[in-house]
């Protein structure tokens, strides 16, 4: 039970659409440990975004209905009064999105919102957190920190920028970052220095991460663990070296599969054609009864795939961690 | 966001060998639902915008059918029924001509309706040519075009309309055309405004890329993607154009007497205020009615032809 | 450049010599007077053969895209030449230009922005067609564009359909459907694959595999996504500030490369599988890409580069011989070759 930094259980978020309730989060539970990365992979439209969002109260109430257990710190970040999870959402957890353009306020220095985030959440004198800001900035690498306090974010390079929302994520050392696809807007070379940087400021303080992409190159980099989410539902997890390795799900197999491999793209000289899953994800309105993913399933194996809904269950009896799949196919990779 | 993934239509992909696992039930299509189709049916949903519309719809009709609507002729003087308060026989009364004002009413809806279409109509045309002229093609051909235009726009209104009926004698045809004048510059404003973003769109290179001529872009591509602000401002413009032939008229310059048109009529009805309200009030509240409802129609538009609106209808969330 | 020109010129369908496409840029505040220009293409050599897939690669603003929409005239080169299938088609206009957009076709980078949402499919497919009248009456072009539909992999009973009812890897097909409907020889696709979910990339890149074999294109196939360059590439080509820094065979350029940036771009990739991951050795670089309204004099990697020596700020590197045949690195590891930088008389890199 203790010793996680967050414990999230049956999370379920239902949206109101135009086009009837649309379940885009349905029935997700994991934990993040301290020091600990779990990564959560899935295409768009598989509600890896919105199941983050939903944590930390940022989806608008009028539209969403999220139920579940969310223990962040020993306190349910569901039940929780709106007041009280302002305050926990600087220190208890940080976000880094996608865009650092729009994560950032155009009008204000860097250095303004820097300190706003500080002295939001703690009393220190406006110099205090202004030296605060200028120690932050110089962590997470940006080059003459004093001066770069009085910047815009415009004058900053993409990288700079995504440092900048990194060092306002981390001002009051949260015990939980979460990045929602940080690197995707990034250059390869940026996102090299990018998560070398997240690496290494979560080996100092012992962040939980969680670490949203869909880049599965990234997630075996930096993840321990790894969950692959399929229209709303977690259809594998486990350790990265089970997940990517050895993946039991179809679906995974059919990512992985799907990915052109840079270090041998040719077989006996022969460049061959990537494997895919065919057909688009399903509409969260629209969601097939039995199992999530067999419509585009390439293997189909039993007959209970269309109407039966397979449970995460443990694959195998291996040490360690537990590697879960949701799926009716038990047969071996072929 | 965007766009619900349909059952996937998808043919044999390629790589795929067959059609397994494609898609999960019959493919159905949907006919494709004309845009214009979408726009009427979120115009329905908001009901400020639809009781505009109808108003508006029985105006115009009104005053379309006038000769058949109006209970008697626009000039018949009855000497006896003079400022005749509202009754069952006069329900808006008569004025110092013993004229029926419902009558008149009606027939003046014809005249400033009509005055007000023709110089919205007129100002529709040159404003947009210039303004997409002027967005499309931008440098020279901008900065002459939308100088010309700012020059027109500086001018006072009411002074620039004097000053085409000065020449061209009063009248509501040239009523019509210095009103047309005058709002020209906003329609080139707003078209301006709206090819510029369309301008930059991917879809208008990749039509470039394609071999388009110029012409093509701008009448397929650029023309009815930068139309939703231009068709508010026809609204909107409506509206005041109304208000600007009243104005004309009750100075004097616009409609002439006999001929019924609500401004003129404003102005008759003026000295009998304190002795006969009705002479005033009834042309006043059908400029008052005419206006609103375009405004109305006008801000329904808006709403129905935001893309953002449209997302909403058409998809969910993801 | 005689490097660059070792090729048969019957097998060069598009050449490019010496292209720049430079942009004023505004100074900024007082300094208005100082008034620069950005070069985001800054004297590319480039020969593109008939058959063959080029991938070009590098990293946001190195002038990539810029280099594929001049190539294709859809932005105005500010110097140099372009020859497509033996012709100059550098300034031409009307009837030269329409031809070259005929026979070369681009796919761009987002599904969602490069379809007109007001038309439908039919409408957007059938665009080139009607532009230079490649089919008379009603009848043939809609069966043309049925043609294109299944041959992109779609049903042609949604020609009738708008692009909001499609998700993101139909519109795609449906913008390579458009991009061959002339029937070109040559195809740009500018990071086409990008905005692309995992699965639906894969889709793609088989499906223009496909056609390229299928219809014999000559394809330029731009993107920041290595692995997929590596794939999908007969020859790769690497620009750093609107300069083409090495170029290759695809094996070559992807396993053994000579020019310290792209080894360094290389090493940054992350490959999916664990094991592999924790052992990469990466190149880091120093600091961000320097502005192309600013590019260093010399060799313009020099203020990144780890291995910078002597020569590097005197001598801006020509492409020269480098590793397997036909690689060419612009680099002086592999030798002091190309254009000595002016100075003034006080020892001061002239402003380039």
């Amino acid at each position: 039970m203790s010793g996680q930094v967050l414990e999230v259980e049956d999370l379920r978020v239902r949206l109101r659409t135009p086009r009837g309730p649309a379940d885009v989060v349905n029935g997700l539970s994991y934990t993040v440990g301290p020091g600990e990365t779990v990564a959560v992979v899935g295409e768009s439209g598989s509600g890896k975004s919105v199941s983050v969002l939903a944590l930390l109260g940022l989806l608008p109430a009028r539209v969403a209905t999220v139920t579940g257990r969310a223990v962040l710190q020993g306190e349910d970040l569901l039940t929780m009064k709106p007041e009280r999870l302002r305050q926990v959402r600087g220190p208890g957890a940080g976000m880094v999105f996608q865009d650092p353009m729009t994560s950032l306020n155009p009008v204000l220095t860097v250095g303004r919102q820097l300190v706003e985030g500080i002295r939001a959440h703690g009393d220190v004198s406006k110099a205090a957190a202004r030296r605060r800001a200028a120690d932050l900035l110089g962590e997470v690498g940006l080059p003459d920190p004093e001066r770069a306090l009085d910047r815009y974010p415009h004058e900053l390079s993409g990288g700079m920028r995504q440092r900048v929302v990194i060092a306002i994520a981390l001002s009051n050392s949260p015990a939980l970052l979460i990045a929602d696809e940080a690197t995707t807007a990034l250059d390869v070379t940026v996102q090299a220095q990018i998560i070398d940087l997240i690496e290494g400021l979560q080996a100092d303080r012992g962040t939980g991460v969680i670490w949203i992409t869909h880049d599965l190159g990234v997630v075996a980099g930096i993840a321990d663990r790894v969950l692959v989410m399929y229209g709303g539902r977690c259809v594998e997890d486990g350790t990265v070296d089970d997940v990517l390795e050895r993946p039991a799900h179809p679906y995974t197999r059919g990512l992985l599969g799907a990915l052109p491999d840079l270090a041998q793209p040719a077989v006996d000289g022969v460049v061959p054609d990537l494997a895919t899953v065919p057909g688009t994800p399903p509409a969260p309105t629209d969601l097939p009864e039995g199992c999530v993913f067999w419509p585009r399933c390439p293997v189909r194996g039993d007959a209970r795939c269309e109407h039966e809904q397979p449970p995460l269950v443990q694959i195998g009896s291996g040490p360690g961690l537990p590697h879960r799949a949701a799926t009716w196919c038990t047969e071996e990779a072929p | 966001m965007t766009g619900q993934p349909l059952p996937p239509p998808d043919a044999p992909i390629a790589g795929q060998g067959d059609a397994k696992g494609t898609s999960p039930g019959p493919t159905t299509l949907r006919p494709a639902r004309p845009r214009w189709r979408e726009t009427l049916g979120l115009l329905a949903r908001n009901p400020t915008a639809a009781v505009a519309s109808v108003v508006l719809l029985l105006i115009v009709v009104l005053a379309v059918f006038d000769d058949t609507f109006a209970p008697e002729g626009a000039n018949e003087i009855s000497v006896t029924d003079r400022l005749q308060s509202p009754s069952w026989s006069h329900p808006f009364g008569t004025d110092d001509l013993g004229r029926d004002i419902l009558s008149r009413v009606i027939l003046g809806a014809s005249v400033s309706l009509k005055v007000g279409f023709l110089a919205v109509g007129f100002a529709l045309v040159a404003g947009t040519l210039i303004g997409l002229l002027a967005g499309y093609y931008g440098r020279w051909v901008d900065d002459v075009l939308m100088r010309v235009m700012d020059m027109l726009f500086a001018f006072p209104a009411v002074l620039l309309a004097i000053a085409v009926l000065a020449v061209r004698g009063p009248g509501s045809g040239n009523t019509a055309l210095a009103i047309g004048i005058v709002y020209t510059p906003i329609f080139a404003r707003v078209t301006r405004a709206s090819v510029l973003g369309v301008r930059e769109e991917v879809y208008v290179r990749a039509s470039r890329s394609v071999g388009a001529s110029d012409w093509r872009i701008l009448t397929r591509h650029i023309l009815p993607n930068a139309a939703p602000p231009i068709i508010v401002q026809t609204s909107i413009s409506l509206a005041f154009a109304v208000l600007a032939e009243a104005a004309l008229s009750f100075l004097g310059l616009g409609t002439q007497p006999p001929n019924p048109s609500w401004g003129l009529m404003l102005a008759e009805g003026r000295g009998y205020i304190e002795l006969a309200w009705w002479l005033a009030f009834f042309p006043g509240m059908a400029i008052f009615l005419t206006v609103l409802c375009f405004n109305l129609l006008g801000d329904g538009l808006r709403d129905a032809l935001d893309p953002r609106q449209r997302t909403l209808m058409a998809g969910g969330g993801r | 450049m005689n490097a660059v020109t070792a090729v048969d010129a019957s097998d060069v369908l598009v050449s490019v010599r010496g292209l720049e496409v430079h942009f004023p840029v505004r100074g900024e505040g007082i300094r208005k007077k100082g008034a620069g220009v950005l070069r985001a293409v800054d004297g590319v050599d480039l020969d593109i053969l008939r058959g063959e897939t080029l991938g070009l690669v590098g990293e946001s603003g190195c002038g990539k895209s810029t280099l594929g929409n001049a190539v294709l005239r859809l932005i105005p080169p500010t110097g140099g030449s372009i020859d497509f299938a033996g012709t100059d088609v550098t300034s031409v206009g009307g009837k030269g230009l329409r031809e070259l957009r005929r026979r070369a076709g681009m796919v761009f980078q987002d599904p969602f922005a490069s379809l007109d949402p007001r038309r439908t499919v039919a409408q957007t497919v059938s665009e080139p067609l009607e532009v230079h009248g490649l089919r008379s009456g009603k009848r043939e072009r809609a069966a043309r564009v049925g043609e294109l539909l299944e041959l992109v992999g779609l049903d042609p009973a949604v020609a009738g359909r708008y692009p909001h009812e499609f998700s993101g890897g139909q519109r795609q097909r449906v913008g390579i459907a458009r991009a061959l409907a002339g029937e070109p020889d040559f195809l740009v696709c500018d990071e086409a694959i990008a905005s692309l979910d995992v699965s639906v990339q894969a889709q793609v890149l088989n499906l223009l595999r496909r056609l390229q074999k299928q219809l014999g294109l000559t394809l330029l196939f731009i993107s920041h996504d290595l692995s997929a360059v590596r794939h999908i590439s007969d020859r790769i080509a690497v620009m750093y500030l609107g300069r083409i820094v090495e170029i290759g065979p695809a094996s070559a350029v992807g396993s053994d490369p000579q020019m310290p940036y792209t080894q360094a771009l290389l090493s940054a990739v992350p490959v999916p599988h664990p094991a592999l991951e924790r052992q990469r050795q990466r190149v880091v670089l120093r600091g961000d890409v320097p502005s192309p309204a600013a590019v260093p004099s010399g060799c313009r990697f020099r203020t990144r580069c780890p291995y910078v020596f002597e020569p590097c700020d005197d001598v801006d590197p020509a492409l020269q011989p480098a590793g397997a045949p036909g690689q060419l690195a612009a680099c002086h590891l592999h030798g002091v070759v190309g254009t000595p930088v002016e100075r003034t008389p006080e020892g001061v890199p002239a402003e380039p």
